[in-house]
């Protein structure tokens, strides 16, 4: 395989309502992707993914890295990119990364413009669960995750991270959804509302590839953090 | 950008199909609609037996654990690469949403590296053409009348010619093997009912207990929602009912339906040939009665295996390769429809004339009218 500085990746993010994919290199993100059309993720991925190669003037041959995100997320769209993206490497053989909707939200905090390290010690990023609950998980500001992730309450959330709320900063959709309540607990929710990307994948694969924690095919697996909605009958 | 655009080209006949509409992942390598070189099919019945049912979001998780380790069986079990394949087939419609989606997904993604042509099939379509894949498929000569009778499905097809169908009659309420399934519940004898209850009917008596035969002999329509509240009232009232009797007659009573309907169908539109597709054709009662009645009546019985009867990944790769020549690949932007219907001959010359009385261009009978659209989400 190709050494982590020319080598080609290509990321997979549909955990969310968009669908997008982006291909790039440890130098730069070299054509991205995103769908207008929400939630259309088995339609819109696959040729997204042809057009960023061929824009790039490659073929999928050349892809040497596959970056996915495994979720949290919309169950459905989480399926259709990891499917897309174990069947392409299951064929391509290149070596795949793993990345949390958490680490992209973050990834994207750390590289904004407006971001300054010093303004805060850590990240937490705050996703929308759906039925009145959050996903969370929290990041130094190197990202390295702190602590374990968690689905909760968002009341729940807020209390219990609200003595740390002055040197955090707290980012994500479920941040703009349960405004009011983290506004309440004393947190800044300004300038909360970054999404998990496509071209934040290229970024979080390269550091991967540097720490050389990169996954076998088997290793990627969608992470629903639900059991599914069904009871179990008397047999 | 990676063209899909080519169609076959004469020595290319290899397809690669996937299914994975329900509760079964398969993928098969069909050559020439007819030569089956693998079909592997890993069931997920053991996980569902445990609700009761197929829980939908168990069975869209079970697909994409096992997509890749069944794609690498059916590869193996027909010692080919995928370099040898010419064109990838997976089902699109009608099923389950997220399961249809994992498979959609895979033979998109195949279809993109390997740079072959993808085509999205109709499951329903895709039963009709399991007879096609059996030894007599060979000197299969069409017309036919197809009883499809599956889980989710009870129909009475004109199979006119390759690619052409009239649906002559379809359920009002239940499926057959929903009422199978039913039943079974209401004997105590758990998921999936047909097994079970075609295993214990073969000890009891099917004339034992005179079930309704609802709608036999008024058009060509089904309905077995009334069935199943009869079995349900004849327990209430005889709690020591013998269940092996019960299950027999259940049974006798949806063979006694399917089989007359079929029968006066392939006389009305004089047709010689009788043939099984669906779940519910691989019940042994069903087969044999089949048989027996072909032969009374003089009509030929097309009884394809129990294997390409239930849900398989043959039969999707066989209508594809139809499709494939026929209309050309899928485009890649197309997703899956969970409510997708057989695409119906007929009705779509109808359409056809009613446009043309207003104006408007004709559609033609062309089975992309029924494009696969997107419902909900989870």
């Amino acid at each position: 395989m190709s050494n982590a500085t020319d080598a080609l990746i290509l990321g997979i993010e549909t955990s969310g309502s968009r669908v997008g994919c982006a291909i790039g290199n440890a130098t730069s993100v070299l054509a991205a992707r995103e769908s207008a059309k929400p939630r259309w993720h088995a339609e819109s991925l696959v040729p997204q993914i042809a057009e960023v190669i061929a824009e790039v003037d490659a073929s999928a041959k050349d892809i040497n890295v596959i970056a996915v995100d495994v979720g949290p997320g919309l169950y459905t769209g989480i399926r259709v990119g990891i499917t897309t993206a174990i069947t392409m490497a299951h064929v391509l053989n290149p070596a795949m990364v793993a990345v949390t909707s958490w680490e992209l939200v973050a990834h994207a905090v750390s590289s904004s413009l407006d971001y300054s390290s010093e303004q805060s010690e850590r990240i937490d990023v705050v996703l929308d669960a759906r039925r009145g609950e959050v996903f969370h998980a929290a990041f130094a500001t190197e990202l390295q995750p702190i602590g374990k992730p968690s689905v909760s309450d968002p009341v729940a959330l807020a209390t219990e991270l609200s003595a740390i709320a002055p040197t955090t900063h707290l980012v994500g959709e479920g941040v703009a959804l349960y405004q009011d309540v983290f506004d309440q607990a004393g947190f800044n929710t300004e300038n909360a509302l970054f999404y998990p990307s496509a071209e934040s994948t290229i970024g979080l694969a390269c550091a991967a590839l540097e720490n050389g924690k990169t996954n076998n095919i088997a290793d990627i697996k969608p992470l629903y953090l639900r059991a599914p909605d069904a009871k179990i009958i008397k047999t | 950008m990676t063209s899909t655009k080519q169609t076959l080209s004469s020595g290319a006949n290899r397809v690669l199909g996937i299914e994975t509409s329900c509760d079964e992942t398969a993928v098969a390598v069909v050559e020439s609609a007819k030569l089956v070189r693998s079909s592997v099919v890993s069931s997920q019945v053991d996980l569902h037996a445990r609700y009761g049912g197929v829980v939908p979001e168990v069975a869209s998780r079970a697909h994409v654990e096992l997509i890749l380790p069944v794609l690498t069986a059916a590869l193996d079990e027909a010692d080919l690469a995928l370099s040898d394949v010419d064109a990838i087939a997976a089902t699109h419609g009608p099923g389950l949403v997220g399961a249809l989606l994992v498979g959609v997904s895979a033979a998109k993604a195949l279809a993109l590296v390997c740079d072959i042509p993808y085509v999205g099939v109709n499951h329903l379509e895709a039963h009709l053409y399991a007879a096609f894949l059996d030894d007599g498929g060979a000197d299969l000569q069409l017309p036919m009348v197809v009883l499809l009778v599956s889980g989710g499905h009870t129909m009475l097809v004109l199979m006119e010619d390759h690619l052409r169908y009239q649906i002559l009659g379809s359920t009002c309420d239940d499926a057959a093997g929903e009422a199978f399934d039913k039943v079974a519940r209401l004997l105590d004898l758990g998921y999936p009912g047909g097994p079970v209850i075609d295993r214990i009917s073969s000890d009891g008596d099917p004339k034992a207990i005179a079930f309704p035969r609802a709608m036999v002999n008024a058009g060509w329509d089904f309905s077995f929602s009334g069935l199943k509240t009869a079995v349900a009232n004849y327990l209430r009232k005889t709690p020591n009912a013998n269940p092996a009797d019960v299950a027999a007659s259940f049974q006798e009573a949806v063979v006694d339906v399917l089989l007359e309907k079929a029968r006066r169908a392939a006389h009305h539109h004089a047709v010689n040939t009788i043939c099984l597709a669906g779940g519910v054709a691989a019940n042994s009662r069903l087969r044999a009665r089949t048989k027996q009645m072909c032969a009374a009546e003089g009509l030929s019985a097309l009884i394809p295996n129990r294997a390409m009867c239930t849900d398989n990944a043959a039969m999707v790769a066989a209508v594809a390769w139809h499709r494939l020549n026929a209309d050309g690949p899928t485009p890649l932007s197309d997703g899956a429809n969970p409510s997708l219907t057989l695409p119906s001959y007929a009705s779509a010359q109808r359409v056809n004339e009613d446009l043309e009385t207003v104006g408007a261009v004709p559609v033609g009978p062309d089975v992309r009218r029924n494009r696969p659209r997107r419902f909900g989400l989870s």
